[in-house]
Order: C-alpha cells, then structure tokens, then sequence
C-alpha cells in the first residue's frame, strides 16, 4: 500500500455554546490515499462539514477549537503549523469547494479575479499571466465564453456556472486534496450529476485526492472508493465502497440505505425511513449515540459507547452487536 | 446611464419647487422685521413716510405672493437669486464668494472623517470584543458625544495657551495660496469631519462584521489568503455600499456643522453669509442660501446612488 497522502487521527473539535460545550467531532480517524475519494457520508448535524472545515482550520474559532488529533499531510501536523504555514497550504496544496455556489463567490469582484488570485497569491505570477491561466481553467470546466466570461461577475452566472467557477479557483494551483462539501445539494437536479462528472474526471486528471462530503447515498456509489459514515460527530462505520453497500454492517448505514430508493433492486419494496431526529450533540446518551433510534438497540447499548474496530478485513463498524453476531 | 442622470437630474425640479416655497414663506415668519433693524441702525428717525419709502424701494410692500413669483421668475428667467436688501450686492455675487469656501471645508471634513472612520471600523471589527475594540468604540462614542462647537473652541483656546498658536484670522484664498490656504482649513476641516466619523465610524464595523461572516469570506480564507487580502480586497469594498449611502445623508449636516465652525474660525463661508443675513433678516441672502444649499443635498445624493455603480456591479441605472 502507498503512503497516504493524507492521515487524520483523533479529530476531535469542539465549540461553545450557550448551553456548554459540544464535540462536533469527536474522535475521527481516516486515511485519503493520493488520487482517492473518500465520501464522508451523514444527516445534517452529523459533523462532516466540521470535519472537513477543521482539516483546512477554517473553524470560526470563537467559538471552535480543535481540541485534539493529527491531521498529517505531506509530512506536516497541520494542526502544529503556524497560520503563515497553513496559509501556503490552502488553497495551493488543499482546495476546497463549498455547499452555496450562490454565496461562496465575491460579488463585487470578477469571477476571473476571483480564479487567478490563488495562482497570483501562492505563485506569484503577476495578474496578466493569472488570468491567462484563469481563463484555460474556465475552459477546462467547459464554461462556454471563457474569455468574455472572465470579466464578468458572479451574479452574471447560473448556480450550476458558479459551482464550475468554484471547482475552477480550486483546482487552480492544482492541488494534492480538494475537499468538496456537499458541492452538489444546492443546485438543481440536472446540473448535480454534471458538476460531479466534472470534479471527478478533473481530479482523476490531476491525480489528486478528494475527500466528497454528502449525505446522498446515490452520490456515493457512483463516486467514491472509501466510505466513512458520520453520526453524532463520529464515525460508525468506514469501508470501501462496495463492501459497504454489499455488506452495510452498522445499523445506522444499513437504515440509511433502505431509505435510498434502488434501482439496481426490487423497486416494488417500500422504502423504510429511520424515525426519530438526528441527536443533540449537548445531549449525546452515554452510550451508542444511535441507541435510541436503533431498532436493535438492547440495554447494552446504552450502557457505553461502542468503539469503531475492524469487523471484517478493511471494514470497520461502531456497533456492540456487530461483535455479538 | 445618461438617461438615468437626466431623469433624476428632471425629478429634482417638482423638489426644488416645494423646496422654494418652504424657503420663501418661512424666512418670513421670522420674527422681528428688516425694516425696523435697517432704520434703528441707520438712525433714521422712524416715521410712516420713510419707512412707506424703505419698503417700496426694497419691494416688500406688493402682496406676499406677488413677491414670490417675482422671485421665482426671476430665478428661473434670468438666473438672478435677487439683492440683498442691505448692500445691494446680488446674491449671486455673495454666492460665488462663499460657495467654494465652505464646499472645500466640507470636502476636507468628509475625507479626514473618513480617514478616521474607516480604519478604524475595520480594525474593530477585525479585532471584535478585544481591546482594542472596546477603545476604538470608546473613542467614535466619545467623537459623537463632543460638540464640535466646544472642540473648535478647545482647539482656539489650548494650543494658543500651550504653544502661542492659533488659527489665522484672515482668511487666504485658495486661488492665493493653496499650501497657506489648506494649513488654515485643515484644522477646521479636522473638528467637522471627527464628529462625522464617530456614526460612519459605527456603521463601518457592523457592516464589516456582517460582511465577515458571509461564504465568500469563508472561501477567500480557504483560498490561503492573508488577513489583509482577505479584509480589504473582499470584506471591504461590500462593506462600503451602505457607508456610502450614509455620507451622503451626512452632507445636510456637514452644511449644518459648517455655520458653527466657520463662526468659531472666522471663514468667510456659507454658514458664515447665512447667520449674518438671518441676523439683518436679509431675506434674498437667506432664501439664496437655503436654495444652493437644497441643490447641492440633492445633487450630492444623485452622486452617492452613481456612486453605487462602481462599488456594485449589481448596479445598472436604466
């Protein structure tokens, strides 16, 4: 196995609130392997856009902090690096796409400007040169009209436009990880698959690393090639792919897949919702945090958190009765 | 964009109209009469027949309102604002004086207010409930609570007290000297603009604040910028559209400030021409003042709302 580009161990970030403090994530462990994608799949609430906020450090901090854990990346502790440090990185050898193409673009400025800025901020190519280079980027995303487009604002652009202009400024220095948190669920259904197609053969072209952030099942099927799945700030069940659909180990995983119609299956079977609510991080039970929405949940569970082991080769799940079976 | 200017530049006239009439009939509901003051102080003594000769040399004895056309006419006909009713001197003449005075007097106010303000709000909000937002908050609340009468004179009294300086009193053209001329605004200009910066200064941090917690913010972070980039090339400019809208709104109270402050330092300006003549009851002089002053609120708004189409490219004007 090669080295992984990226390694996180013991993520845990915390914020403040009114009513005390709550681990958004807590004790989240995963390795990316360079020109893998990793889904990080889970309800809202669950912590997976924290998580891949604390990767970049850009948790508001107050009232974030990341309270422990490693995140190792091209040799580096990024969470022992000074913010000069962590700057160089940003943007240049980590990108990342956001969820609100609408509201993640400068207004005022020009969506060229907005493209050739990392490459004239990290590289320190003049503006000439960068928006040459925005400008082959815009194409590279199949933006018709690069030229004229790039004197343009974002307003001027469709959401499906904007999200192109997006993954443009983040491959733009052409970067070892993108991180894309739910790039998708803001536009329409048409332009979704599109978007997606395109972030996966840019990546695949650049030989870069993704690490997808969604809470579409579907999404990841058909994208990734390592799952982690998000509940209550940690991670229950992590897997290739496949395996996990094949063999959905953790009740929450299993839940979460007969709620997704198929269509690859029998499609006359009813699909089957979870009931109740995504828990309250202030108020996370003592024991597995999926207990109390869990149709298998016996009193064991409730009585200490399960931990996240290795059930089968490569499959890891959180879930006592995993262990029982 | 021309369309747009001539329109709003024709939708000032029905403004003008109504303004006209409020600064007509309202200056002469002053009470006390310039007849009366015109003769006590000419020592004339004050029986009918020379007072029957004032007025109708001064035109004040045909109806009210026949006055007002005339004047109006006159303004729209032949560009004459009237005379003063003292010196005979037209009220145009007084105006060219003066106008450039104080409009430079505002313009420095307004840059130094801004100077103050800007910076200030943004480092604030940069810095939110630090210390050094705590002082710069103290500091606007302080800028807002001082008169800028009682700082004028606090300016006049100390620094000639502690150094032996103080302000010149007479007054030097610009067209005379611009570096002599600027020396003797700059401080003037300094007490007007710190009591304008104190709201501007307020407004600044909270649309800063609001505009830093906005995605593209977020994004600009992520991209690896710097603090400054990221504060000044993409908080900045989106903060400023509202602050725009409110320096403009300040310039009735730039003229407003401008009448104490040129009273206090002695410069021949607006407000210095307009407490003289509402002091002799000089009505042409008033009336001519209030409406220059009424144009130049209203043109200057027309320039703030242009001004949104450079800081907005959301803006178009049709």
């Amino acid at each position: 196995m090669t080295t992984p580009l990226l390694q996180v161990r013991g993520l845990t970030t915390r914020f403040r609130t009114e009513r005390g403090t709550v681990k958004a994530v807590d004790n989240v462990s995963f390795d990316v392997a360079p020109g893998e994608t990793l889904a990080i799949v889970g309800e809202s609430g669950s912590g997976k856009s924290v998580t891949a906020l604390s990767l970049l450090r850009l948790i508001p901090n107050p009232p974030g902090v990341i309270e422990s854990g490693e995140i190792l990346f091209e040799g580096k502790d990024l969470t022992k690096i000074s913010d000069a440090e962590m700057r160089a990185i940003r943007g240049n050898r980590i990108a990342m796409i956001f969820q609100e193409p609408m509201s993640s673009l400068n207004p005022v400025l020009t969506v060229g400007m907005q493209i050739a800025e990392p490459i004239n901020v990290h590289r320190g190519t003049p503006w000439s040169k960068a928006m040459e280079a925005a400008k082959a980027l815009l194409e590279k995303v199949r933006i018709p009209d690069a030229a004229k487009r790039l004197d343009t604002f974002p307003h001027q652009y469709s959401g499906g436009m904007r999200q192109r202009a997006m993954i443009a400024m983040a491959l733009a220095c052409k970067p070892r990880l993108i991180i894309a948190d739910e790039p998708t669920t803001a536009l329409d259904v048409t332009v979704q698959a599109q978007i997606l197609d395109l972030l996966k053969e840019l990546t695949r072209e650049t030989q870069a690393s993704l690490i997808l952030i969604t809470h579409d099942l579907g999404v990841v099927a058909r994208y990734a090639d390592q799952v982690a799945v998000m509940y209550g700030g940690r991670i229950v069940e992590q897997a290739a792919a496949r395996d996990l659909y094949k063999n959905p180990r953790h009740p929450y995983t299993r839940g979460l897949l007969s709620s997704v119609p198929r269509l690859d299956g029998d499609t006359s079977k009813r699909l089957v919702p979870i009931e109740g609510q995504p828990p309250d991080l202030s108020r996370l039970p003592a024991g597995c945090s999926f207990a109390p929405r869990c149709k298998q949940a016996s009193s064991e569970c409730l009585k200490q958190q399960p931990a996240l082991r290795e059930r089968a080769p490569n499959h890891l799940s959180a879930c006592i009765l995993d262990a029982i079976q | 964009m021309r369309n747009y200017v001539l329109r709003r530049l024709l939708a000032l006239l029905p403004t003008l109209f109504f303004a006209s009439l409020i600064v007509f009939f309202t200056v002469r509901l002053i009470p006390g009469d310039v007849i009366d003051l015109m003769l006590s102080q000419n020592d004339v003594s004050a029986d009918k027949m020379s007072r029957d000769q004032v007025i109708r040399a001064l035109g004040l004895d045909v109806p009210i309102w026949e006055q007002y056309l005339r004047w109006v006419g006159s303004i729209v006909f032949k560009g004459d604002l009237g005379k003063s009713l003292w010196h005979s001197t037209p009220v145009t003449e007084y105006l060219a004086q003066r106008l450039p005075v104080t409009l430079e007097l505002g313009l420095i106010a307004m840059i130094v207010g801004l100077l103050i303000a800007v910076p200030i709000g943004v480092y604030s909000a940069m810095r939110q409930d630090t210390k050094g937002d705590y002082i710069a908050r103290s500091f606007s609340i302080l800028l807002l609570a001082v008169p800028s009468f009682w700082l004028g004179t606090m300016v006049m009294v100390f620094p000639s007290i502690w150094w032996g300086w103080s302000p010149a009193i007479e007054y030097i053209k610009f067209t005379e000297d611009p570096w002599q001329n600027f020396k003797q605004m700059i401080v003037p200009g300094v007490v007007l603009g710190a009591a304008l910066s104190a709201i501007t200064m307020r407004l600044t941090r909270t649309m800063m604040l609001e505009v830093l917690r906005q995605d593209y913010i977020r994004t600009a972070w992520a991209k690896g910028l710097s603090e400054p980039l990221v504060v000044l090339r993409h908080g900045l400019r989106n903060a400023l559209i509202p602050v725009v809208t409110l320096v403009g709104l300040q310039a009735p109270l730039l003229i407003g400030g401008a009448v104490i402050i040129e009273q206090i330092f002695v410069i021949p300006g607006m407000g210095l021409l307009l407490l003289d003549a509402v002091n002799q009851r000089d009505y042409p002089v008033i009336t001519g003042v209030f409406l220059v002053v009424g144009v130049a609120v209203m043109l200057i708004n027309l320039l703030v709302d242009l001004s949104y189409g450079l800081l907005d490219p959301k803006v178009r004007f049709r």
